[in-house]
């Protein structure tokens, strides 16, 4: 009942709009035959630019000072900071731009609405004033773009040797993490090798495999470099952080990677965003499928010896699914049992260095 | 010009024939009609259809995401099953409705709707053609367009639902059925779609040049050509140069998901098997589909700035400023636009070196486009504005060109892109300068040409409550989500509640859907408008604005072969409004120098005497 009589409002409204439309029209018609251009209507537009320009500047100038501590997000990487910072040194050019420009648009359009007595200044061109404009914007853009280079030839320069390995790997809808245990190589892997047990198809038959560990959550070290290994199992995904400023994509058969140094610790950021909740967070930033919204991943950065301490206490792939040791060849079975931590022998280290002695010989 | 002579008098004496017995019947005439402004009107019909379509599928979007938590039980009657039993959203059609919002307004309506309409509407009516140089081909071009609208339309109502993959159909998302639902039937809708798409746009485009090139009357030099001419022109050579890019890469992808091809497959795992396909590359595929997706931003943007700089310098009373800028600036963003494409890629993996190639000259196009800005500025400084809702929209699309061609900048720098890209920020960029800018474009034109196109006037007043309602509404729902994109929201984001870091901005996000409700709404004054003035509107005086070009020289309902008598000649450029001397404000194109020796330049004076022996003195004129 309450549609239909909302449908039938409706429809009266419509009718009722229609009705006066047509009734002005007429009056139109009958008042002024010959329309003037030099009109009221003509001069309210005009006014109506500069009002328009008033409303949206104040609103634009209100909005980006009173907000600006929630659009703005902590930066907690050293790169970020750098981008951050081209970031608003763009934003100050382009800014001045943007006001500069809309008050020349809007002022021209109030000051020169038509007047009958006035004739428009026939000024079909002026090859200084055109150089002038197209050589201060190339000069401007020019020195954006060479500070932009040297940001971004920094950023994706290769990673230092004695960075933090970390590989993830995107699949609908989730992330999977693999850090290389003690002997910090990640062993290689196959996507044909994946299975329930072996969600990240690594292969067992390489030796530097088999202390790998495969953590739900992500930890890593403030203040040492740390590279990312990305990958994707089924579809593109793109590991995004906002708070390191990080973005890459995570494609199927071609791995990809980025590195960058955290600055602040979990601890850290939740004392200065003053949120004793806040994480760190990994998500999606390609179109994945209908999960995209969904794949949270948690990151937590640590003072590095609470890392080394968090590290030393993984448990291996192997040691968590001791049923993968059947994918393990023979002649490292041994190396295996001592390397996941399946075996814990007293002389463990020692056993490890020399097993990796003959296996190296062998 | 010796050939576009002969060309010229054929056509006048076929279409001459045509008019002396009216043989044609109404499929002839209304459906299969060869008739360019016939067919740039269906064009427009079919433009308005799914930008409604695309529009409320917009709405729908913004539903979802201003209020998350709301029930869309009332939409059942409309979208049936995909509204969950708990009256959500389902979470993939959310993403088939952002993939066809996407396909339905870049190609469909900014494509085919803009330039369909306003390429085949205006060019042979501003070079002083007959019609367009095959108006078979011309027809084919509508109907093959007709057809790729059917399937696209047919994709939404399949029960696997639409293309969902994003409107880039990035594979392997796009290739495997496994993925998501979207990529089965609906995807191969959608390739098939657009591939008759493309044919639509190839043999359109190719049309459109021809007919610059060939069929330019006598005396309209390219140096006389109106800038919607060199728009239109410049905007089928791209379309002609990389829609087959994208035909390859439909091609390549139909292969991929048909043939089992490993063109863009490779160590895929997906419902628990592991694909054979190797040795494909995903990357492969967005650089071709981006060979096509950067030069199409400016297939969009193009031909709204043609009709502004006509729309403007008409109105301001005054002559484009820069004509030679203004052609150069096209000729230069037509040429960058096909050397910029990566800059979509930035983060994809691929090699940072071609990442800083692809920056430098990503910010080199932004010369040209603030040349033209800095001109449209300089045409309005010292006129003598007539706010006709033609031209207010056209100041409407400055501002955007202005607003969304700064953030650009941000973009186009690589190294900031790696924390805006794929983030709301890019969702405001490109819907202001892309989107928006060539929407007002459009309707900058419709109601410019509407006169010309119905023989009647649409009304003023609608036209300036729609103009503010709608100029203030898009500001409204897009700049807030540059804030949005600061903050690090990504796109394509069914919600955003999994977040801690995107878990603010309810408030505004509703302030955006209601913008954008509110601005939806007021479209429908135009279409009010639209229809309304088509039949009942004023009668239009031949040349309502005052205006220079060729078309208005043409009778109130032009009909097929679009002058009665001789094609005119053009002796002028079309820019001579308010010459100093001149009687009247404007000197249209027709009026030869001879007859205006008051207002004439020492070197217009000249070409008098030259001419006055000799016709071939045009080639001469044409050095000058």
């Amino acid at each position: 009942m309450l549609k239909v009589v909302l449908i039938v409002g409706v429809l009266l409204l419509v009718v009722i709009l229609v009705l006066i439309f047509r009734i002005n029209t007429l009056f139109g018609v009958v008042k002024k035959p010959e329309k003037k251009i030099e009109s009221l209507s003509n001069k309210i537009n005009g006014i109506m630019f500069l009002v328009f320009l008033v409303i949206f500047g104040t609103l634009f100038f209100w909005y980006s000072y009173t907000y600006f501590d929630e659009y703005t997000i902590p930066i907690a990487s050293e790169h970020g900071a750098v981008t951050d910072n081209l970031f608003w040194i763009t934003t100050a050019v382009t800014g001045v731009a943007f006001v500069i420009l809309h008050v020349l648009l809007f002022f021209f359009s109030f000051k020169y609405h038509y007047k009958e007595d006035r004739k428009a200044f026939f000024y079909p061109d002026d090859h200084k004033l055109e150089l002038v404009w197209t050589v201060i914007p190339a000069i401007v853009l020019s020195i954006l773009v060479f500070t932009g280079l040297k940001a971004w030839s920094d950023i994706t320069s290769e990673a230092p040797s004695d960075s933090e390995i970390v590989e993830i790997m995107g699949y609908q809808f989730a992330w999977k993490l693999r850090y290389p245990g003690g002997d910090d190589k990640l062993g290689s892997y196959d996507y044909r090798l994946t299975m329930a047990i072996n969600p990240m198809g690594v292969d067992f038959t390489d030796q530097n495999s088999l202390d790998d560990f495969s953590p739900g959550q992500m930890y890593l070290p403030k203040g040492k470099p740390i590279k990312f290994q990305i990958r994707a199992r089924d579809v593109l995904h793109s590991v995004y952080s906002p708070h390191f400023r990080l973005k890459m994509d995570a494609v199927p058969g071609m791995p990809t990677s980025f590195w960058f140094t955290a600055t602040k610790t979990t601890e850290e950021m939740r004392l200065e965003t003053g949120n004793p909740d806040f994480n760190y967070e990994i998500a999606c930033a390609e179109i994945c499928g209908q999960g995209h919204f969904s794949m949270r991943l948690i990151v937590v950065v640590l003072e590095p010896d609470q890392y080394k301490k968090w590290k030393s206490e993984q448990q291996s792939i192997i040691q968590r699914e001791p049923d993968l040791m059947r994918f393990v060849p023979d002649n490292l079975k041994e190396l295996a049992l001592i390397k996941s931590g399946l075996e814990k022998s007293p002389k463990a280290n020692e056993n490890i260095n020399s097993v990796n002695e003959v296996s190296a010989s062998m | 010009m010796v050939t576009a002579d002969i060309h010229v008098s054929e056509g006048l004496s076929d279409h001459a024939e045509e008019h002396d017995d009216h043989h044609q019947n109404f499929w002839t005439k209304y459906v299969f009609s060869q008739d360019h402004k016939i067919i740039a009107k269906q064009f427009l019909i079919s433009g308005i259809f799914w930008a409604l379509m695309g529009g409320f599928m917009s709405l729908i979007i913004r539903l979802q995401l201003g209020f998350p938590e709301m029930s869309l039980e009332w939409l059942r009657p409309v979208l049936g099953g995909w509204i969950t039993e708990a009256g959500k959203l389902d979470t993939e059609f959310y993403l088939a409705m952002v993939t066809m919002h996407g396909t339905i307004m870049v190609f469909f309506v900014l494509t085919a709707g803009l330039s369909g309409t306003f390429a085949n509407f205006l060019i042979p009516l501003q070079v002083g053609a007959r019609d367009m140089a095959s108006g078979f081909m011309n027809m084919l071009s509508y109907w093959f367009f007709f057809v790729s609208s059917v399937v696209m339309l047919v994709s939404l109502f399949i029960g696997t639902g639409p293309a969902s993959g994003g409107w880039v159909i990035y594979p392997p998302l796009s290739a495997l059925p496994q993925a998501m639902s979207g990529s089965g039937l609906g995807m191969t809708l959608w390739l098939v779609s657009m591939a008759i798409f493309i044919i639509s746009t190839l043999l359109g485009g190719i049309n459109y040049i021809t007919t610059v090139i060939n069929l330019r009357t006598e005396g309209m030099s390219f140096s006389k050509l109106p800038l919607t001419i060199w728009a239109f022109f410049l905007t089928a050579v791209i379309g002609l140069l990389s829609f087959p890019v994208l035909f390859s890469a439909c091609l390549l992808l139909i292969f991929d998901r048909t043939l089992g091809t490993s063109f863009f497959l490779s160590d895929i795992y997906i419902g628990g098997e592991a694909l054979p396909n190797s040795g494909g590359s995903p990357v492969l595929f967005q650089h071709l589909f981006w060979f096509l997706g950067h030069p199409e931003v400016y297939i969009v943007l193009l031909p709204a700035l043609g009709i502004t700089s006509e729309i403007i310098a008409t109105n301001s009373r005054k002559p484009i400023f820069g004509y030679r800028a203004m052609v150069g600036s096209l000729l230069a963003i037509t040429l960058l636009s096909f050397v910029v494409w990566a800059h979509h890629m930035f983060i994809t993996g691929m090699n940072p070196f071609l990442g800083s190639i692809f920056m430098l000259l990503t910010l080199i196009i932004a010369v040209p486009s603030a040349v033209k800005v800095f001109n449209y500025l300089a045409t309005l400084w010292r006129g003598n504005l007539r706010f006709t809702p033609a031209m207010l929209f056209s100041i409407g699309l400055v501002s955007y060109f202005i607003s969304g061609g700064l953030t650009g900048i941000f973009l186009g720098n690589s190294a900031i892109d790696i924390q805006l890209h794929d983030t709301y920020f890019i969702v405001a960029h490109f819907h202001i300068v892309m989107g928006s800018a060539s929407f007002f474009g459009m309707i900058a034109g419709i109601y410019h040409w509407f006169p010309k196109m119905f023989g009647r006037m649409m009304d003023e007043k609608l036209g300036y409550i729609h103009f503010w309602l709608t100029f203030a509404g898009v500001y409204m729902v897009f700049f807030p989500m540059h804030y949005i994109g600061i903050a690090g929201y990504p796109r394509r984001y069914y919600s955003f509640t999994n977040f801690d870091a995107f878990n603010s901005f309810t408030d505004l996000n509703m302030f955006i859907t209601i913008a954008a409700i509110i601005t939806m709404f007021a479209q429908f004054l135009f279409l009010f408008n639209f229809f309304y003035s088509m039949a009942r509107g004023r009668k239009a005086p031949p040349n309502p604005w005052g205006s220079n070009t060729l078309e208005w020289t043409t009778p109130r309902l032009p009909k097929h072969g679009n002058w009665p008598g001789e094609i005119p000649k053009v002796y002028r450029w079309s820019y001579d409004y308010s010459k100093p001397g001149a009687k009247e404000d404007f000197i249209p194109q027709h009026i030869p120098f001879s007859e205006t020796p008051e207002s004439n330049f020492p070197h217009e004076d000249a070409q008098i005497k030259l001419r006055a022996g000799d016709d071939e003195a045009i080639v001469i004129e044409d050095k000058e």
